[in-house]
């Protein structure tokens, strides 16, 4: 077989793995929609967020080190310890629930009732504020994020595939990492939802609110458990990213590429967030790769939207969306 | 004291419809126009012109476009930036290719362009609703500052990439180009203004407006009384990008001179303009105006306070408004949803009763 | 009273009723595998209150639908003034002159009940884009002919007070009121009404009723209700189809059908044994 064939194959097995990326940040939308019914705009400025705090825990950043020497004409920026990646993740995941407590306490909680585009606009409005929030604290340049993930291209696989095919695949090892962890996280996300008590709490809540609260559940408990676990997932989808391509504001732009992925997979499914991730992955990596250069190039900027637009004109719904119907 | 409407009594349906019942509120509108057409023209200099007046008057003509579209028809867009971009586009290539023909005419017309690239995108909204529309618009706005930026024939293949306004007049006063007067600028962008906001206005309180609203309010009950989905979305996409295409076309040949897409039309410009349709009031032509006018002089007020008077650096003051921004949404929307159009109105009811509340 | 005659009949209230003004022939819809109406067929005639009763879940509402074109039925013919409809939009359907009202009231939350009742003349109001845009001349003119129409509707329904309001901060019973007027303002050739005194109390229940009346008796619109006060139903209309489980169990003036068996057992029950 021909070589051409292979780099075709090659260009679509990364766009699977880009695509997982997209559905790590596509799952945190859609656990807090199916929860809350909230389209949650910040989720990729969460995982920014996410990102820039834990580079500055695990190098010992002053925060709001700009602010502080802007007002006292000090010159702060380190505190001069660095912290082990583990315990930096950690402290990283404890405030991120803060977050959600916070979030919840002056925001959702105010909001109740309001109408869903309210909502939506409302976490606009977070994502701008998070987004100066961690440039005031961390500041806006770009930072190298090392937890120890494995980098660079894994020889194995180009070894084996080499003497299988006679053409060597080039996969990132840290794109491999991050399809267990996404599948991982799935399954525990699955696992939590199905067999514990918050889980059912949880689906519960999503399913009608009211019918959940005159079972007495909580509800702004449980919007700060989802907010916590969407911060968690945000945060290992910022690990992942800022791994790759360094923490600086484009990662927040990854959460809009996740909103086509929503589209397609259908903003209240799971597997809808994972298969809509690699559809648009490969999608946009394949047409880059067959149109793009007769076209000018960069279409992934818009490939993505202008697909999920096509599909949904013809299923409105999405993938695994139910069907809508309406009454009077 | 002097806001009564007692003892003004309406004794026709024309009177009754008017835009300002109250004769207080009318005396009050025409004392606004006197000045911003007979005050402000005269004192006007370059600073308050390109910091405060002409973007305040291009952002509002926008402000009303993306209003008709999300606060009367109810259908949320995020790709203003990109129609905004139709409209500077539109202009640029106009002006070029037929330089004889009058700059008012080009930015007309490339509001009509932009309206016909409007429907298009519109199209859609039929079958797709809510968020999905809104993030379905974004595919309007990748798209298009893509396409313009890829495409050199929307460029006239200038060797940067961007486009520039070459100089034009009427009536032998310069109206775009380096060499541009203040007043020039601001007079041009508020007669504008004035003619379109007239325009929304006539178009939202008719028929036109209350199919727009009545989709907004429930589309299915809507079309069961007899309102056509289609008319009703794809009217209000046109007449909204229209407007968007307009005031694109000023903020590139006017206000800035010279744009390159991705920076001048981005995503950001989308979110900006819906911002000021939010903070300023959802269905209020007047709520438009004051959220044009509150997202243009908050960066001002705060670089001037920040940077002038603290004197801190410049990157920290542009986060500090991202915050103050975001921050200003969500209590915008958590104590008055309907913005500040809302606020006046309730201040209104209450100097109505002033100074005998009860 | 021969019901049967084409040319009309006369009620026992001395009411002169016409011809057939809508006929509805062997309507099946179905959703998904389950059946919410089964080969029914009835007539509306011109000029009469037409009431359709039955048990939850009879299928009376999406009869309505039907009518309306919400919904498009599997099988069978609509009638209307004397025509096949072909298959429509329910805008389209509008604009044959059908208005209605709904169950659970879908007015517009966000406009003033004047500007509600205004887009019952939705339908009739014709001047283009531009026209209006300009306002001055033909906008304005034809804003202020209909304004008058409406305001006869608000006369006649006694809602003058409340013209400027926020319709949101209406009461119930004002709303279903503020509804009908704005079907009304269609000055629809047939009118709709879903249960139209679903949760009212006596007394607002009464008044309904004698809006209902005076509507028929003054401009002659041809009525056609579902509402499950039995003893409404029976005082107000002239004719009565019973429908349960999606099929018709029965038809004819309410004193043929308080006496029909079928009707007796559907809302009674009946041992099957």
């Amino acid at each position: 077989m021909s070589d051409t064939f292979f780099y075709a194959a090659e260009v679509m097995l990364n766009g699977l793995m880009a695509g997982v990326m997209y559905s790590l940040v596509a799952l945190g939308f859609v656990l807090i929609f199916k929860a809350s019914g909230i389209f949650n705009y910040a989720q990729g400025v969460l995982a920014l967020f996410a990102a820039l705090t834990l580079v500055g825990l695990q190098e010992g950043q002053v925060p709001f080190s700009h602010v502080i020497n802007a007002v006292f004409g000090t010159n702060l920026h380190h505190f001069g310890w660095t912290l082990p990646s583990v315990v930096a993740i950690a402290l990283t995941a404890l405030v991120m629930v803060g977050m959600a407590i916070v979030i919840e306490r002056y925001v959702l909680k105010h909001l109740v009732n309001q109408e869903p585009i309210i909502l939506f606009m409302a976490t606009i409005g977070l994502a701008y504020f998070l987004e100066g929030l961690g440039d005031v604290m961390w500041g806006s340049d770009i930072k190298k994020l090392d937890v120890g993930l494995p980098q660079g291209i894994s020889e194995t696989i180009e070894t084996v595939t080499y003497n299988l095919f006679g053409y060597g695949f080039f996969i990132d090892k840290l794109d491999i990492v991050a399809a267990l962890v996404a599948t991982a996280l799935v399954i525990t996300l699955t696992l939590f939802s199905q067999y514990t008590k918050y889980g059912r709490a949880l689906r519960a809540v999503a399913d009608d609110h009211q019918a959940a609260l005159s079972v007495g559940i909580s509800l702004r408990f449980i919007w700060v458990l989802v907010w916590s676990i969407a911060g968690f997932v945000a945060l290992v989808a910022g690990i992942m990213w800022g791994s790759k391509s360094g923490v600086q504001f484009s990662l927040s732009l990854i959460a809009l590429k996740a909103l086509p992925v929503l589209m397609l997979g259908g903003f209240t499914s799971i597997p809808g967030a994972i298969v809509g991730g690699l559809i648009i992955g490969m999608g946009e990596k394949l047409f880059e790769f067959a149109i793009g250069p007769m076209i000018g190039g960069a279409t992934e900027n818009w490939f993505a939207y202008v697909l999920a637009l096509i599909f949904l004109v013809f299923r409105p719904q999405g993938l695994f969306g139910e069907k809508i119907i309406e009454r009077v | 004291m002097f806001y009564r409407e007692s003892g003004d009594f309406k004794t026709t349906y024309t009177e009754d419809s008017q835009t300002f019942p109250i004769k207080f509120d009318r005396i009050r509108y025409y004392a606004v126009l006197a000045v911003a057409f007979g005050v402000i023209p005269f004192f006007i200099n370059d600073y308050w012109a390109n910091a405060v007046f002409v973007p305040f008057l291009i952002y509002a003509i926008a402000a009303i476009g993306l209003n008709i579209l999300v606060g009367y028809c109810g259908q949320v867009s995020l790709g203003t930036g990109g129609f905004m971009a139709v409209g500077a586009y539109a202009v640029y290539k106009l002006m070029t290719s037929f330089p004889e023909v009058s700059i008012v005419i080009h930015v007309l017309l490339a509001g009509g362009i932009t309206a016909c690239v409007g429907l298009l995108f519109g199209l859609p909204s039929l079958r797709i609703k809510g968020f999905y529309l809104a993030v379905a618009t974004l595919a309007a706005q990748f798209f298009l500052v893509w396409l313009f930026n890829k495409v050199p024939w929307f460029y006239n293949y200038s060797a940067s990439g961007q486009i520039s306004a070459p100089e034009r007049d009427i009536f032998g006063i310069i109206l775009t180009g380096p060499n541009t007067s203040a007043s020039a600028k601001y007079l041009f962008c508020a007669l504008m203004l004035l003619a379109l906001a007239w325009l929304a206005r006539n178009l939202t309180r008719g028929a036109m407006g209350r199919r727009w609203m009545a989709i907004r309010d429930m589309d299915i009950a809507a079309e069961i009384i007899g309102v056509n989905p289609l008319g009703a979305k794809l009217s209000a996409f046109a007449v909204s990008s229209f407007f968007i295409g307009v005031s694109g076309a000023l903020f590139f040949a006017v206000y800035l001179g010279a744009a390159e897409v991705g920076e001048s039309f981005g995503i950001q410009k989308s979110f900006l303009v819906l911002f000021m349709v939010i903070i300023g009031g959802l269905g209020s032509i007047f709520g438009s105006l004051a959220g044009a006018a509150f997202l243009v002089l908050l960066p001002v007020f705060l670089k001037n306070v920040l940077v002038g008077m603290l004197g801190w650096p410049t990157d920290l003051a542009a986060h500090l408004e991202l915050m103050i921004v975001g921050a200003l949404i969500i209590i915008f929307l958590i104590a008055e949803p309907h913005g500040i159009a809302q606020l006046w109105r309730h201040t209104k009811e209450k100097l109505r009763l002033w100074p005998f509340p009860h | 009273m021969n019901m049967q005659n084409p040319e009309g009949y006369t009620t026992a209230d001395g009411r002169q009723i016409g011809g057939v003004l809508m006929e509805m022939k062997n309507i099946t819809l179905r959703f998904g595998g389950v059946n919410a109406i089964t080969g029914i067929t009835f007539d509306i005639r011109e000029g009469e209150i037409r009431a359709i009763i039955g048990p939850n879940g009879a299928g009376k509402s999406s009869m309505l639908n039907v009518i309306s074109g919400f919904y498009v039925p599997q099988e069978g013919e609509v009638w209307f003034r004397g025509a096949k409809r072909p298959p429509m939009k329910p805008y389209q359907v509008a604009n044959q002159g059908i208005a209605r009202t709904f169950q659970n009231i879908a007015l517009f939350e966000g406009m003033s009940v004047l500007d509600n009742i205004m887009t019952g003349r939705l339908t009739q109001m014709k001047t283009g884009l531009l026209a209006q845009a300009i306002w001055w001349g033909r906008a304005q003119a034809e804003e202020i002919a209909h304004r008058e129409k409406v305001e006869k509707v608000i006369d006649f329904l006694e809602i003058q007070h409340i013209r400027k309001t926020p319709v949101g901060r209406l009461p119930y019973g004002l709303k279903k009121r503020v509804e009908l007027a704005r079907a009304l303002a269609a000055e629809p050739k047939l009118l709709l009404l879903d249960e139209p005194m679903a949760g009212m109390n006596v007394e607002e229940k009464e008044d309904m009723s004698r809006f209902i009346l005076d509507v028929n008796d003054e401009f002659g619109t041809t009525i056609a209700l579902i509402e499950h006060d039995m003893g409404v139903v029976m005082d107000l209309s002239d004719r009565v189809v019973v429908m349960d489980y999606g099929k018709k169990i029965g038809d004819g003036t309410p004193d043929e059908v308080r006496n029909n068996q079928a009707v007796i057992d559907a809302y009674l029950g009946v041992s099957h044994d």
